[in-house]
């Protein structure tokens, strides 16, 4: 279980303006600013829990995972992470927890992967019967099989964020945090990614920790969402819930024959061309079904579809809401 | 038990000591070139001397053998006692954050860079070191490697060596350690390494430094490096000086593995990793 109680952390950044009579001044008078990274935060996760951690750059999310994972100590605040505070028992928190950062390697860029693999082995003492059959899973459901004998440095991206993940589990981690895993890979690598977190969830009941600014992963994975913005946690809460709260309507397409469709009220025409038109329905004041009612007693309804706003526009508008 | 469970916790060090030893063994080219050098070097330092032994034999403060076996030991051994033999991925994970990788892992992030480094340093002396003492060896006196003066004189050298070169170790993770603190790395580096050049003797043996000056740089860590076995072996040092030395050696040792820990410590309590 991972309890978090009114964490904060600044950091100081220098900042000065461009220009060579700017970097001259800086010499002899600095001007630090003092940013909150993270402002009091607060939040619990069970055991088995999979969470999305979202926010735009610079939020705080990587900040948070680093303070999780006991490389970071914050100014003020407690963290218990199953009953151990991460930066003062550095670590035995770290025996139990496994971390991939989407834009670092943790692997030896010179040798085959399975060498990295078996040095974290020896690093965190793995017993030889539970490594093996970890890394033939890992190998099995990641794909490994002809990458783990290949040098890192010879790895595309997508095979070797793969390589990353696997290196990370290989300990029987029961927390796994992913700070931005799916970041440049391919639409094959990210789907293969997903299964394989969701698989490890399932049957190992890892507790999952996701940071990410794909929401094709939220949806997939995650069932609860934090929502962090400006380092202050804005947001925590179901899928769900938000969907319902921030993207109420539905976008409605229609091919039709006939003459102009006349909306009423509750929908509105966003887009119409060659006999298709799209309108945005408000299900407060409409039912999906009325709304088709009323458009097929105006004209000839050849084909439909139905959808709600996607994920990725629910995000935009919470992150303007917010003003975040 | 205590002991037993003190042997594993040292055994993630020796996997990641093996892992940079065979990735440090990699590098034949550079060894090559690295050979090369060495052998012009010592030929040009022992030319260097003997000019000056011919102006005035009565100055020399080291017989003409044991300075040339001091030379062909310090080119042979470059790579475990130069200062300047710093690894550049030890800078960059501070300076870029991969940092937060290691501190990830169940180990002593001291410990670990402690390994690393000789790690580092062996591979790249046991390429170099054998085609320079073989050569060396087969020199005519007085400018050739000649065998210790006496087998108890080989003995110390191996032990003060191996003290010396976990002093030089010990030294250079306080320049890596201190990357922490001022983030760019090049200004200290300068400093540490033109200065210990110098007290080390490796520009110019100690014994060739004007006196009380001499006795003075003699109680520095600088001096607890290469020059304690390489003299040893000739025969420079003798007598109850070897225990002293080594004695020297082995406190300088202790006190900078010390500083470094507390250093580590306290700035990983401050560690901010770079690059979100």
């Amino acid at each position: 279980m991972i309890e978090v109680q009114h964490i904060s952390k600044t950091f100081q950044v220098s900042r000065r303006g461009a220009g060579f009579s700017e970097a001259f001044k800086a010499l002899f008078h600095r001007q630090y600013e003092c940013i909150k990274a993270l402002d009091d935060i607060s939040f619990r996760i069970e055991d088995g829990e999979m969470v999305g951690y979202i926010g735009p750059n610079g939020a705080g999310k990587s900040s948070t995972i680093k303070v999780l994972s006991g490389i970071l100590t914050p100014d003020r605040g407690t963290c218990s992470i199953n009953g151990r505070i991460p930066w003062k028992e550095r670590t035995a928190h770290v025996n139990e927890i496994g971390v991939v950062f989407g834009q670092r390697s943790q692997l030896w860029w010179d040798v085959p992967v399975i060498d990295s693999f078996e040095l974290l082995r020896d690093i965190y003492r793995v017993p030889r019967r539970l490594y093996d059959s970890n890394l033939e899973e890992l190998v099995t459901l990641l794909k490994l099989e002809e990458l783990v004998r290949t040098p890192a440095r010879q790895l595309s991206l997508g095979q070797r964020m793969r390589c990353e993940i696997a290196a990370s589990l290989l300990h029987s981690p029961k927390i796994l945090f992913l700070d931005e895993p799916t970041i440049g890979l391919d639409a094959v690598s990210k789907i293969a990614v997903r299964d394989f977190i969701l698989e490890q969830n399932r049957k190992h009941k890892t507790t999952v920790i996701l940071t990410t600014h794909d929401m094709q992963d939220i949806e997939t994975l995650t069932k609860r969402i934090i929502l962090i913005g400006k380092g202050k946690i804005l947001m925590d809460g179901s899928l769900e819930h938000i969907r319902k709260r921030f993207s109420a309507t539905k976008k409605l397409t229609v091919e039709y024959r006939g003459k102009h469709i006349i909306p009423c009220d509750g929908m509105e025409l966003c887009s119409s061309s060659n006999q298709i038109a799209s309108f945005e329905i408000n299900p407060d004041k409409l039912g999906v079904s009325d709304a088709i009612a009323h458009i097929s007693s105006q004209v000839e309804v050849r084909d439909l579809s139905v959808e709600s706003a996607s994920i990725d526009k629910i995000v935009a508008n919470l992150y303007q809401q917010y003003q975040i | 038990m205590g002991k037993i469970n003190g042997i594993f916790r040292y055994q993630k060090y020796m996997s990641f000591f093996r892992m940079r030893f065979l990735a440090g063994l990699q590098y034949r080219a550079a060894a090559f070139a690295g050979v090369i050098t060495q052998f012009a070097w010592g030929f040009m330092e022992i030319l260097v001397f003997r000019a000056f032994y011919e102006v005035n034999p009565g100055a020399f403060p080291m017989t003409r053998e044991a300075l040339s076996s001091y030379i062909w030991l310090q080119q042979a051994l470059l790579a475990l006692f130069m200062t300047w033999f710093l690894e550049n991925d030890i800078f960059h994970t501070i300076t870029d954050g991969g940092i937060a990788y290691e501190l990830c892992r169940p180990t002593d992030l001291y410990v670990m860079w402690f390994f690393r480094s000789m790690a580092n340093r062996l591979s790249k002396a046991v390429l170099r070191c054998l085609p320079i003492l073989i050569v060396a060896a087969f020199l005519p006196a007085p400018y050739g490697m000649r065998l210790p003066a006496s087998p108890k004189a080989g003995l110390w050298f191996l032990i003060t060596g191996l003290l010396g070169f976990l002093v030089v170790v010990a030294f250079c993770m306080l320049v890596y350690i201190a990357t922490f603190y001022t983030y760019s790395p090049v200004g200290i580096r300068m400093v540490a390494i033109s200065m210990v050049e110098f007290l080390s003797g490796s520009v110019v043996p100690l014994p060739f430094l004007p006196e009380g000056f001499r006795q003075l740089i003699e109680l520095l860590p600088f001096a607890s490096m290469q020059n304690v076995p390489f003299r040893i072996y000739s025969g420079d040092i003798s007598g109850m000086e070897i225990y002293t030395r080594a004695g020297l050696q082995l406190f300088w040792y202790i006190a900078l593995v010390w500083l470094g820990k507390r250093l580590t410590a306290a700035a990983l309590k401050r560690v901010v990793i770079q690059g979100g």
